[in-house]
């Protein structure tokens, strides 16, 4: 890795508690991380141990209790609505479950009308607004002409997420969250989510950051591995580093949990879906 | 969205709420056309009249045609409408205490049946006799059932009357006609009757005439009412439950104080103090709109709070969107069918609050409109219930049961349908 590369989301003891007295709940505790541009980093972790709450202080949805958060080496500010409208330009997110990340109210159109607007689109005359959107459709196969007039619930899971995609092709923003983005769908659909999620990346040049509680998928598509376990960061490093030698217990404990046949680790490491070429 | 509609549509609750009030305001936006003219205009020179038909006995005179019927229960019926209960009561007293005094046998109370006319009249024809002095009665009752006994003397004469009418050329009466108690007139051929289905009022108004106008007035100011609640209880609700934090602290702490004071006194006080020369209809809705938005927003509140950490709120966020547009467009839409069950209670609210802020005489200062809780403060001081003209108020209390009752109906049929888990079978 070279040394040129540039941090582009960092933290400094980052840290969230929910509730006070008895009822407290620290779900993030104190947690530093560096994130580079270009890569691919992943999150793993079991469920509740702090995952989609880090990232909704990244995302700066959620107020951070305790510690500093670095957007492209400054420190964050999104005090002011105008500049939380700058940040959201470069930083964007899928959310876990995408049966209640639709408006069911609103169209599916204006799922990515909206992302258009932000862009600055939004004089554009009507046909060029469908034309943009007919090809981040299409990106993610999906038949635009199929999906206007149609709302949300009419859709599976799989082609909710993609439309998900879609959005982020529109916006291309310079960070993208993704928050287990593949665990409310079927596992057929799974494998297509990811391939999208790599494509995008390739055709935009983005970082992802990869929420997952599944160690093998974690090791398939990314460049660093960040452990966490009840609301820590237990072990980080390259993927390599991590699944062929784990410090941490924890770690240890979630690789013993993944079915694996005849040291498949080697194997796949050659079959990913997409070369991490970026940096 | 459509199969909801479809699901209100096959809710026996909702549907026979919605068919109460659409049956109640159909009879109101019909009868007037019925029955035009001012409801609260005095028909009557007098109170409480029972219900009934009402016809002129100068036009029934006058009527062409009379016919000569000789029905048998028409003496049966002059008897009855000659005699009131109260008479035959004092007969029966008289004739008790006369067999006490006299110690004559068979004149007890279980022996005298005040509804049978004919018994009762023998016994009387038989004792009474103003030659014995009674003791212990007083001088008022003795002359009372000496009136009774006159009256009672000529019950069964059934001699002509014979009219006389002023002639002014002459200056004398002239006899112009003679009506026998067999005489009976078409009551078609009657030029003025009029049917007063409850009776008339304190000031003898016709009370149905003026339930339709009142009930119609009731709704109205729980309309208003009601949307003036749902209004400032949604706003304060999606602030207070979107916003969090401080903003939340504050309207919490002004939801508890109106909670804590419960909110009759307060409307009470309120409409106190606004004076009776301000007090009108829009006045007193405004006002009780005004003091019972809490329950909305506390609702709304934390049907907010569960919606604010949604996905779609935060990718709307993610998306740049205003505070206001995500409130309107995002939020909004998920507690509507929550704040149409609130609205329509709120309404019911309303209504029974307006008739128990009259009932007080604290409702609207009218004289224009009645409504419910006027209709049953103006029987209240003017003593239906002691006089026992039960058609100023049973109805009125009817009607606001009745309309309560199809609201709240309707509002249970709507939470089966938006919470399953209450569905039952
Ligand atoms: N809004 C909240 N209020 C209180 N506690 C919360 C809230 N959100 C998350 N938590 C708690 O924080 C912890 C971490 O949750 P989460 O970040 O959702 O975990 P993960 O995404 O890894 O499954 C959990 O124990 C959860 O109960
Ligand atoms: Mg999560």
């Amino acid at each position: 890795m070279s040394e040129k590369r540039q941090l582009c989301l960092s933290g400094k003891g980052v840290t969230k508690v929910f509730g006070h007295g008895r009822k407290k709940t620290v779900a993030v505790n104190n947690v530093d991380f560096e994130f580079y541009s270009g890569d691919l980093i992943s999150i793993v972790g079991e469920s509740g141990s702090g995952k989609t709450t880090l990232i909704k202080m990244l995302l700066g949805l959620t107020s951070v209790t305790d510690g500093e958060i670095f957007f492209m080496g400054k420190k964050r500010d999104i005090r002011s609505r105008k500049n939380k409208k700058e940040y959201w330009n470069g930083i964007q997110a899928i959310f876990q479950d995408p049966y209640s990340s639709y408006n069911i109210f609103s169209k599916i159109d204006t799922v990515l009308l909206d992302c258009i607007n932000m862009r600055g689109g939004r004089r554009f005359p009507i046909k060029k607004k469908i034309e943009m959107m007919r090809e981040a459709c299409s990106f993610v196969n999906l038949k635009f002409d199929e999906m206007t007039n149609k709302y949300p619930f009419e859709l599976s899971g799989g082609q909710m997420q993609r439309l998900m995609i879609a959005r982020i092709f529109l916006l291309r923003p310079k960070i993208l969250l993704a928050d287990e983005p593949t665990s409310m769908i079927d596992a057929c659909s799974r494998a297509t989510i990811l391939d999208y999620l790599l494509k995008l990346r390739d055709e935009i040049g983005m970082t992802i950051i990869f929420i997952t509680h599944d160690m093998g998928l974690a090791y398939y598509v990314s460049d660093s591995v960040y452990i966490m376990e009840r609301g820590k960061f237990v072990e980080y490093g390259s993927a390599n580093e991590i699944i062929l030698n784990p410090k941490a217990d924890y770690t240890k404990q979630l690789l013993d949990d993944i079915p694996k046949i005849n040291n498949p680790w080697e194997f796949s490491r050659n079959r990913r879906p997409a070369e991490t070429g970026a940096s | 969205m459509k199969s909801q509609l479809k699901q209100i549509t096959r809710s026996s609750k909702f549907m026979t709420g919605f068919i109460l009030i659409f049956v109640i305001v159909a009879f109101i936006l019909i009868y007037p056309l019925f029955n035009p003219g001012n409801p609260l205009e005095m028909i009557g020179l007098g109170t409480f009249f029972r219900p009934g038909t009402y016809v002129s006995v100068y036009d029934s005179l006058n009527v062409q045609r009379t016919y000569t019927l000789r029905l048998p229960e028409a003496a049966a019926n002059r008897i009855d409408g000659k005699l009131s209960y109260d008479d035959r009561e004092s007969m029966r007293d008289w004739l008790i205490r006369y067999g006490e005094q006299e110690g004559v046998a068979g004149l007890t109370y279980e022996e005298i049946d005040t509804y049978d006319v004919h018994a009762l009249l023998a016994l009387w024809w038989e004792h009474y006799t103003t030659d014995v002095f009674i003791e212990g009665m007083i001088t008022a009752d003795r002359r009372l059932v000496a009136r009774i006994d006159s009256r009672v003397e000529r019950i069964f004469e059934d001699s002509d009357i014979i009219l006389m009418m002023y002639n002014y050329e002459t200056g004398e009466y002239e006899e112009f006609g003679v009506v026998t108690a067999t005489d009976y007139v078409n009551i078609r051929e009657v030029a003025n009757t009029i049917w007063l289905p409850l009776g008339t009022d304190n000031f003898g108004r016709d009370v149905l005439k003026q339930l339709v106008s009142a009930t119609g007035a009731s709704l109205i100011m729980g309309l208003i009412a009601g949307v003036i609640a749902t209004i400032i209880g949604l706003t304060f609700g999606l602030l207070s439950g979107y916003l969090g934090g401080i903003v939340d602290d504050i309207l919490m702490f002004i939801f508890n104080l109106f909670t804590v004071i419960p909110g009759f006194i307060l409307l009470v006080l309120i409409s106190f103090a606004i004076g009776q020369e301000q007090r009108g209809m829009l006045t007193v809705a405004i006002v009780i709109g005004v003091t019972s938005w809490v329950w909305t927003a506390r609702s709304v509140r934390s049907q907010v709070m569960s919606l604010r950490n949604r996905d779609h709120v935060n990718l709307s966020k993610l998306s740049g969107h205003s505070l206001p547009k995500i409130l309107v467009r995002d939020v909004a839409p998920y507690i509507a069918s929550y704040v149409v069950m609130a609205f329509i209670l709120q309404v019911s609210t309303a209504i029974l609050a307006e008739a128990a802020l009259s009932m007080i005489g604290l409702g609207p200062m009218t004289t224009e409109q009645a409504t419910l809780g006027l209709m049953m403060n103006w029987a209240m001081n003017f003593g239906a219930h002691l006089i026992g003209a039960w058609w100023a108020y049973i109805p009125v209390v009817l009607v606001i049961a009745t309309v309560s009752f199809a609201l709240n109906l309707m509002n249970t049929g709507l939470d089966q349908i938006f919470n399953p888990q209450l569905r039952e079978g």
